[in-house]
Formats: C-alpha cells, structure tokens, sequence
C-alpha cells in the first residue's frame, strides 16, 4: 500500500515509539496513584514527557502540558474552559468540527459567533478578524492550518489582533503539531491544542493542550486525580485541573519516545522531507488535463496536503478506484471540514485529499500521480 | 475511470453498524465490501456496503439476521 492519508493519522511510527509502547505496558503503574516503583516510573515518564513537550512547544512550564486523548478533547477543554454564554468568540472557515461543533453548541446557549470567510482557494483576509472584534470577544479559535487544503494561518498575526482587543487565541494544531516548528510564546498562543498521532508521530489515543501560565481554563471533566482525594472539587492546580481520570500512560510513553525522534531529526529537516513529496505530487497532478487542485500553494509555508478533484468524477469514487485499483490509501469525502468544502464550492463533490509523510518516497508519487493520470482519461 | 455495473449500496447511520455488516458478512458468506459512501447518497457515516444488485435479499437477510441497522437501500450504476 502507498499510504498518501497522513492527515488522517501517520500509519508510519518511528520503533522507538513502538518499543516505548510495548515496554511501557509491561512496566507502567498508574501514574500519580501510589508511591511504588510501578506508579513512580509511570509518573516520572509522563512528567518526562510533559517536559519535552514543553521545550518542543515553546511552553513555559512543562506543568501546564496537559494530555488528553486527542486534539478534539482538548479542543473541547480549551472551548468550553474559556467561552460562556453571553460572550463572543470569532473562528473562520477552515476549521474541523472539532473546533466547530463546540462553538455551534456554545452558540445555542447564548454565545455570540462570528467566522472570517475563505474564498474559494480556502484563504482568508487578517483584516475581517479586527473588522468582526466586538467588546465582548473573549476569544479567537483557529486552525494553524486546514485539513482539507493545507493552507497555513499567519498565527502570529492573528495573535497581535487578539490580544490588542484583550483576547484570548486557541489554536488548533492537529495538523501541524511535530510538523511544523511552533513556539507558543513567540507566537502569542494562548492554548495550543495537539493530537500525538499525526505529525508527532506517537500512538492515537494520546494528545493534549499547553496552556499559557495565567490562562484560566474551567475544567471540563472531574473525577480522580490521585491527589486531594477529600476536595468536593477538581483541584485547581494545572495539569490536574484538566486531567481527570488514569492518564493513557502507555501511549504517552509512546509519545516521549516520538519527541525523541522528531528533537533527533528536526521538525525543520522532516518538514522539508515531506514537502519535497508534497511539491513533487502538486507540479504532476497540476499539469494535468482535467485536475482541479485546491488551497494556496503560494504561500511560504503550508501543511503538506494536496487535495483535488478528477474533472467531476465522484470523489469517493475516484479515492476506491486509487486504492483498489492502485493500493493508494487517500481520504474522500467531507473531512469534518463542512465551511471549507463550502467555500471552496465542493460540498457536492467532495475531493479526494492527499497527505504526506516524510517517509514517503518519490516512486510512490510518481505512482500516485500516473494513477490520478490514467484516472483522467478514462 | 472502471466501468460502472449496477450496484447495490446499504448505508449506515454510524462506523460501528458498517463494521458490523462487514464482519458479519465476511463470517457469513455473503458477498460485498465497504466502499467510501459515493456523494450522491446523503449518509452520516463515510462507509456503505457495495453488493452486486442480485444480492439484495442475501444482503438484506443479513442484515436483519444480524441486527445490524442500516440507514437506508439504493440502486446505483458505480
């Protein structure tokens, strides 16, 4: 199989990430549930962890890295633990449901919303950001970039005007987190929300949020954390405030073990890598008759996505042929991404989306892009 | 693209109800495979069952047999 859906999950796993998984699950305890060797390993692994994180993402405080099983939950932590009825937030059209079903469901409680259009190459203008300020805009949630197209938002610019209004910035960084280099707090992130399993590299299962130090998030679940078992309440204390429950420590482990890897190899030096891929298939399929590709492939940065339609062909038509005609595993449909397929005028078609790894070699491209070929004259 | 042949499709309302068909059909002897929903069919869930169109009351039986819920039946060319 030519596995061309790394925006859905790398299929890839460096071994250090299975062997960190696989000994974890032979020797982990519960981390922070006791103060024998089996819970102090797990516990001094998962703060290990918090700490590279930390360092990998520009976070001041290796305490405020809180796991979570994927980017949607800390998303929801993030969306729910900031926003309220009667405040207002603003988003825009290139974000997943896992930043809008939140905010639609916040919105039918009496939160004000407010999204910046995209135009049908799925970029936005910075400036419909200050024009849709309101005085009561507690916060701007944005993707840093877009899993249909790829094209990556100018955070830092999205920063200055949230905070010169005295808002808070979520970012969504499902798709760029162990891809792209990111710096919080160069880039006047608020809360950065990640999942561990796509450009990080770890096992699904794992993700969390880093939350700037005197960001106050409300919990959005409570139960056990192992300390302060006689407080009514969640205790206040970061990361336990947003960490109820056993945390997934065997997939953490697994995680540690993939920011070893990316800090070895260099988010740059594998961003490059996969780009080299994404390029290669965008000059091929671009040239020929009949493709319709999506997004900015202008820009300097972007994630390494490419999706496109074959003349009018049924994108999941054309996403079963390359795969049972081909062996290319590729993601048809809607991506969780209804604003985006709107804009981009494809809510009908759908497109057949493409996504790179940095392992992906340039014969399996030049395979994909004779597959989307013969595909076009038929 | 392949020639299109007359199919039949049965769509689910989630994951779990598309992977059951699957398992059970597998297990069963009946013939099909799940195939991305194809755009002109509204479905919740991305996976639908593909069977020839002669199979419908094998594949219909099935599902019943199983309990397994399913959304709704076409007839498509694909």
């Amino acid at each position: 199989m030519i596995y061309l859906d790394n925006a859905a999950t790398t299929l890839y796993k460096p071994e250090g990430v299975i062997e960190a998984v696989v000994n974890a699950m032979q020797t982990a305890g519960n981390a922070a549930r006791g103060a024998h060797s089996a819970s102090l390993g797990a516990a001094g692994m998962v703060y290990d962890t918090r700490r590279k994180l930390a360092a990998l993402f520009g976070c001041p405080r290796a305490d405020h890295v809180a796991f979570t099983p994927n980017a949607t939950a800390a998303l929801n932590i993030a969306i729910y633990g900031l926003l309220a009825p009667g405040e207002h937030a603003i988003t825009t059209d290139l974000e997943h449901n896992s930043v809008l079903r939140p905010l639609y469901d916040l919105e039918e409680r009496g939160m004000a919303l407010d999204f910046v259009p995209a135009d049908r190459r799925g970029c936005i203008r910075y400036e419909d950001f200050e024009a849709l300020i309101k005085p009561n805009t507690k916060a701007i949630v944005c993707t840093h970039a877009s899993n249909l197209t790829g094209n990556a938002l100018d955070i830092v610019r999205i920063a200055g005007i949230a905070h010169r209004h005295g808002a808070y910035l979520i970012v969504d960084a499902a798709q760029t987190a162990g891809s792209f280099p990111i710096d919080m707090t160069a880039m006047g992130i608020d809360v950065l929300c990640f999942t561990g399993h796509k450009g990080l590299m770890g096992p699904q299962g794992t993700g969390g949020l880093c939350v700037r130090p005197d960001v106050e998030l409300r919990p959005l679940l409570r139960g056990g954390s192992g300390v302060q078992s006689h407080n009514r309440h969640q205790p206040d204390n970061y990361p336990t405030r947003l960490e109820a429950g056993t945390l997934n420590s065997h997939g953490i482990a697994g995680l540690n073990a993939a920011v070893d890897y990316l800090s070895s190899e260099g988010v740059e030096t594998l961003y490059r890598r996969e780009h080299e891929r994404m390029e290669q298939f965008y000059d091929g399929v671009s040239a020929i008759d009949g493709v319709t590709v999506y997004g900015d492939f202008s820009a300097a940065r972007r994630a390494a996505i490419v999706s496109l339609n074959v003349r009018d062909f049924d994108s999941s038509m054309v996403a079963d042929v390359l795969f049972t005609d081909y062996g290319i595993a590729t993601r048809a449909g809607a991506h969780c991404a209804p604003r985006m397929h709107a804009a981009l005028g494809t809510t009908d078609q759908g497109a057949v989306r493409f996504s790179f790894s940095p392992f992906n070699t340039e014969e399996e491209i030049r395979t994909a892009v004779e597959a989307i070929r013969e595909i076009s004259q038929e | 693209m392949r020639a299109k042949l007359p199919r039949l499709v049965v769509t689910f309302s989630t994951t779990a109800a598309a992977m059951e068909m699957e398992r059970y059909c597998q297990a069963n002897g009946i013939s099909g495979r799940l195939i991305p929903t194809p755009r002109e069919i509204t479905a919740d869930c991305g996976l639908a069952w593909s069977a020839p169109s002669e199979a419908e009351s094998a594949v219909l039986q099935a599902a019943n047999n199983g309990c397994i819920e399913y959304a709704a039946v076409y007839h498509l060319v694909i």
